[in-house]
């Protein structure tokens, strides 16, 4: 993600098309992924470990190439116009606006947001489809549970988890892009500030389903976005609420979750563990 | 390893150097990517890490927390745990030392405080692994995520701690106030000026003998005790050590608290030595590098010591470089260290069956001529 965002920047501050930028930041990610993917199937290595090499990598590369680059501070130049995502506006989102409610709705709530919005939300059913609807997704799910009965059947394994390392490196270089072009105008240092963590948070969160995980999402968004407005605001009974209690709550949450006190977030068996076809 | 078919001094001796080297040659890629001669910015490196007399007292500074967390880390993957907490452990553990050391700085001198303060550091360390160690062990969440958690949740904590109740009063930045003048750790140059040799100031203080001692208790309690016995079966196979009657879970709780106090002793570095007061993230990614100087030390406190030497001096040598070569920055390092955890711990066996398949074809051919000989030799 982090590096995504800093290739989409990148390219989109030279090139001056955002749409470049986010080619260009799904291909770096992919090519990450692929790199993980590398180490851990084809080499069995620790995915533990491989993570945090490209995350430590990641964080390291991109600043070191900024500053080589574009001699900011490991910055890339602020983004304007084509080089971003602008806000859509819906047809006729102006003239409803002032319809009380469905009014308001349309134009503000849906209306005017940028375009990675739209697909971020459309990437859940999609991804529901895929994983529970599709036969790429039975076997998806198989490999997850038991590698061993998906290569008696004669389908590789390796080839399937290649494949849905793609998928994560595509996923997380369109939200690399979103961070860089579409809610900030340029790449900053470490600016991915654990949202990757975040996101496997609301993946256990949600209990390893898109939906679920789509609200947890919107929880952990809401928590944010309220931890900005709270600042410095006293409310009455608890009076000021610390906004590092609000950036810690997603991970307590999970935590609590993990614990087994909310429900219970079943795993893949096969998580983490290599495949290896002579046992 | 149950099937070794490489002689010892390939498998940990040949294999990690290869790996490095394969690091180090990317790296060199990199800085020949960005404009910058490798060669130029290894003598730069070299020189600041080891070339005199401050440079050799700020690796062996930084060095000195890598051997704590790099320890933690092994302690725990002797028991088969993951612990990437040692982040927020240190972090927690850096603030039991603040406290007490607040507490009593004015009353006790620095050696009658010490023990204290590790007491103290070890203490809130061990809670703060304890926590993710209890639920691995009773309640089966996963120990890599919950740690994970836990660094987040401590560093927002401490940020808390720090702006709101732990500020030094009429201070601007987020920062308790210094400690009393005798209750800070002698810096070594210190030390050594008591016995009439002069070296030149670092930050380096008297947490690396700490650190040393921390070494060979770990080495004693993993391969000398009953406790270390059965952290390493655990380790080595769950079950097996459920059977022969281990108490799995209390091992992994008391393992992983171990793991934590180690830790928290970068606490007594930072905090008690080189900057005398709690800051916000005093610990600067140390617990992460504590994995890869554990995965290079391959778990041992001799290779780790080795490791930790050489991260240190990728850390000062790295700070030489940014002032030297002005489009390089701190960040290189952050490079170098990701690669080495890439090619030391995840592509750790990527050359392990080419190394194997080489060392028959020697073998082989070897036995062969032997044979050879023994026949010429009969007829």
């Amino acid at each position: 993600m982090l590096a995504g965002a800093f290739a989409a920047a990148a390219t989109a501050a030279v090139t001056g098309s955002a749409w470049l930028g986010l080619g260009c930041a799904i291909i770096v990610s992919v090519g990450m992924a692929l790199l993980h993917g590398f180490a851990c199937i084809t080499h069995r290595g620790n995915q533990v470990v491989s993570g945090l090499a490209i995350n430590i990598l990641a964080s390291g590369l991109t600043v070191t190439l900024g500053i080589a680059w574009f001699a900011q501070g490991g910055q890339t130049p602020q983004l304007s116009g084509d080089a971003r995502f602008a806000a859509l506006e819906f047809p006729g989102a102006a003239a409803v606006a002032d319809v009380p409610v469905i009014g308001a709705i349309y134009s503000e709530l849906l209306s005017g947001h940028n375009l990675l919005v739209y697909i971020a939300l459309l990437a859940v059913p999609l991804t529901w489809w895929v994983i529970f609807r599709s036969r790429f997704g039975l076997r998806l799910r198989a490999v997850g549970e038991n590698p061993q009965a998906v290569d008696t059947a004669g389908i590789s394994v390796a080839w399937l988890r290649y494949r849905a390392v793609i998928c994560a490196g595509l996923l997380c270089g369109i939200a690399g892009t979103y961070l860089s072009t579409a809610q900030n105008a340029a790449f900053l240092k470490d600016m991915s500030a654990g949202k990757g963590y975040i996101a496997l948070a609301a993946l256990i969160f949600g209990k390893w389903h898109p939906k679920a995980a789509l609200f947890a999402c919107l929880l952990f968004g809401f928590l944010e976005a309220l931890s900005v407005r709270l600042q410095g605001v006293q409310l009455p009974v608890i009076g000021e609420v610390p906004v590092q209690l609000m950036q810690a709550l997603p991970y307590v949450l999970t935590v609590i979750l993990l614990a087994g006190f909310i429900g219970k977030a079943i795993a893949p068996k096969a998580i983490g563990i290599p495949y290896n076809k002579e046992r | 390893m149950s099937n070794r078919t490489l002689p010892a001094w390939i498998d940990i001796g040949l294999i990690p150097l290869i790996n490095i080297c394969l690091a180090f040659i990317v790296s060199a890629g990199v800085i020949m990517l960005i404009g910058e001669s490798p060669l130029e910015a290894v003598q730069v490196m070299l020189f600041g890490a080891f070339g005199y007399g401050e440079g050799i007292g700020y690796t062996l500074y930084y060095a000195t927390n890598f051997i704590f967390t790099g320890l933690a880390v092994a302690v725990a993957f002797h028991a088969g745990l993951f612990n990437i907490g040692g982040e927020g452990q240190a972090y927690l553990g850096g603030l039991g030392v603040g406290l007490i050391c607040l507490m009593l700085d004015s009353w006790l001198p620095w050696w009658a405080l010490l023990p204290f303060a590790i007491a103290a550091g070890a203490l809130f360390g061990a809670a703060w692994a304890y926590i993710p160690a209890y639920l691995q062990a009773y309640r089966g969440s996963h120990i890599v995520i919950t740690t994970i958690m836990f660094n987040f949740i401590a560093s927002a904590l401490m940020v808390y701690l720090l702006v709101n109740v732990l500020i030094e009063p009429g201070s601007m930045s987020p920062q308790t106030r210094s400690l009393a003048e005798g209750a800070t750790l002698p810096y070594m140059y210190q030390v050594f000026a008591a016995f009439g040799i002069e070296i030149e100031q670092s930050p380096l203080n008297v947490s690396l003998i700490l650190a040393l001692l921390a070494c060979v208790l770990v080495w004693l309690l993993i391969w000398h005790t009953r406790w270390g016995y059965a952290i390493r079966m655990i380790g080595f196979n769950e079950k097996a050590a459920v059977y022969s009657g281990i108490n799995t879970r209390r091992t992994i709780v008391i393992s992983m608290c171990i793991s934590g106090a180690l830790a928290a002793m970068v606490g007594i570095n930072e905090v008690m030595g080189a900057q005398q007061r709690v800051l916000l993230e005093f610990v600067a990614g140390a617990g992460f590098t504590g994995i890869a100087v554990s995965l290079m030390g391959r778990n041992h406190p001799l290779g780790i010591i080795a490791a930790s030497i050489l991260f240190g001096a990728l850390y000062q040598g790295g700070a030489e470089l940014s002032f030297e070569i002005s489009t390089i920055t701190r960040d290189l390092v952050v490079v170098i260290q990701g690669l080495v955890i890439l090619f030391c711990g995840a592509l750790a066996y990527m050359l392990k069956p080419t190394l194997e398949k080489l060392f028959l074809r020697y073998t082989l051919s070897k036995a062969a001529r032997q044979d050879n000989l023994a026949e010429e030799a009969q007829s």
